[in-house]
């Protein structure tokens, strides 16, 4: 854990969907590991490293509002793309007719203190030393830099960011053990894209995550 | 500095008089309401909406600003445009099959303001990836809680002969309409200079944005929406793609009050908003667009 990192997140609103409710999405009660990847990702990613989180520390309780909004039902057809490119008529899509309006159930006021470290992957080279990465995301965390502004789920909902300093205070709220059922894990990109679950635990507002390969099973 | 040297962010700001910024399909149409403050809600994707509908408008004729995800009101507008005019030119077909999804890709960022601005999702039956888009917009909340008001409305006319019969020739009907007396809304939007980079998003596109942001109200009169319009757009520019300070501090920075003489506010003149300018982080402009 010497490569460790500690970041506060937070923000006003988060959806990190879950896989079986999508069309209507119904968000997670906590940030999931792949999420939590991501915002890392945003601040400082390379391809010689690879993210790792260990733990989630959940600042605030969970609450949830629910947002409908139009959106359109189909995707950008690569065929017509194609057509679009030899000349033909160029691609459309009229957003009133492939309406669909979907509702999310979405988080309020979250905030969260993310564990992790990150371990070197075989595309690091002789230039990429550990300290190196440690120290550029640190810096960055510190700063506010980010690649782009890392997000909470959806685009929609940004994550603030800064460093997690001293020891997190657990929330009244949230003490005790609560079972937060099986919960995505991360997307495993080596494996075909296989999704990975795990069973979330929180012990007075912490999850611990496991590794992802014991995962879920 | 260009887009690709810079981190931006923005403060938009935008009020509503007398009508409904932004109606809320799970309420019959009213408002959009945070239920826990009372304050008032118009979705990221609204806004972008109507910067769709801007560009296009004004320059729906110039090559690459074609829009992909377009409302049917400008169906008729589309067919009466020869797609010829564009200047298109179609790209060599022949080429390897690995580099031909991520040449369609370019193509639909090159050809589409919306694609390279907001991104899109390509990923049909033969995959060609999808592109995150530079411009983020989050929701924008109003500074005060608001209070939508019911307007009864009468129709001198029925629809139906049925109708008319039942109401034995008396042919009217009732509606409805939610309007926000008053609502001054605030917006938080953010640039990143590597996906800028990624898909195509040029100087001049973030021209094209802001002035979008400028007059997209003034062209997106309805019955509906009342009197709406740009406030302010207050731009942050960092000086390096990676940024010299977090977005959240740099926002803080920009203060929305109502002035305490007035108990409700009902104008834009009823607010006070303030830009911190004090011990500004090195390597950080503020840009007032608006």
């Amino acid at each position: 854990m010497s490569q460790g990192i500690r970041v506060h997140v937070w923000g006003e609103r988060a959806l990190f969907s879950r896989p079986e409710m999508k069309a209507e999405r119904v968000s997670y009660d906590v940030i999931t590991p792949s999420a939590a990847r991501g915002i890392l990702e945003a601040i400082h990613w390379k391809p010689a490293i690879r993210w790792v989180i260990d733990r989630i520390h959940v600042l605030k309780p969970i609450r949830f509002d629910t947002v409908r909004r139009n959106e359109v039902g189909s995707k950008a057809s690569y065929a017509t793309a194609r057509q679009g490119m030899a000349g033909g008529a160029l691609p459309e899509l009229f957003a009133d007719e492939e309406r669909q309006q979907r509702a999310s159930v979405l988080l309020r006021d979250v905030g969260y203190v993310i564990e992790a470290h990150f371990e070197m992957t075989s595309r690091a080279g002789p230039q990429d030393s550990p300290g190196k990465h440690l120290d550029m995301a640190r810096r960055r965390i510190a700063r506010g830099q980010c690649v782009w502004q890392p997000c909470l789920g959806c685009r929609e909902f940004p994550a603030w960011f800064e460093p997690a300093e001293g020891p997190v205070a657990v929330h009244d709220g949230l003490r005790g053990t609560r079972d937060l059922g099986w919960m995505l894990h991360d997307i495993d990109f080596g494996d075909g894209m296989t999704p990975r679950f795990f069973r979330a635990t929180m012990v007075d507002g912490v999850i611990d995550v496991p590794p992802l390969s014991g995962a879920g099973g | 500095m260009g887009i690709h040297e810079s981190r931006i962010e923005f403060v938009y700001l935008f009020d509503v008089r007398n009508g409904n910024p932004n109606g809320d399909p799970d309420a019959g149409n009213m408002p959009r309401l945070d239920p826990e403050t009372g304050k008032g809600l118009v979705t990221d994707v609204c806004l972008k909406r109507k910067v769709r509908n801007l560009i296009e408008l004004t320059r729906g004729n110039q090559a690459g600003y074609d829009i992909y995800v377009r409302e049917k009101a400008v169906l008729n507008l589309q067919h009466g445009r020869a797609y010829e005019g564009t200047g298109l030119k179609p790209e060599p077909r022949k080429l390897p099959k690995g580099d031909g999804a991520a040449a369609v890709t370019q193509w639909m960022c090159r050809t589409f303001f919306d694609v390279r601005t907001f991104g899109a999702v390509m990923t049909t039956e033969i995959n060609c990836g999808q592109v995150r888009g530079p411009v983020q917009l989050t929701f924008a909340e109003s500074i005060d809680p608001i209070v939508p008001t019911e307007v009864s409305v009468t129709r001198m006319a029925v629809t139906t002969e049925a109708e008319a019969e039942k109401q034995s020739g008396d042919n009217r009907t009732m509606g409805r309409k939610y309007i926000v007396p008053y609502g001054l809304y605030r917006a938080h939007g953010f640039v990143s200079p590597h996906l800028a980079k990624q898909s195509g998003f040029s100087d001049a596109d973030l021209e094209a944005f802001f002035q979008a942001l400028v007059l997209m109200f003034d062209h997106d009169r309805s019955a509906a929406r009342g009197e709406m319009a740009a406030r302010r757009l207050i731009v942050f520019r960092h000086r390096s793609p990676l940024g010299e300070a977090p977005a959240h501090k740099l926002f803080d920075r920009v203060t929305v009050k109502r002035k305490n003489t007035v108990a409700v506010g009902r104008s834009y003149d009823d607010y006070d908003v303030a830009i911190d300018r004090d011990g500004l982080p090195d390597g950080v402009e503020i840009d007032e667009r608006l």
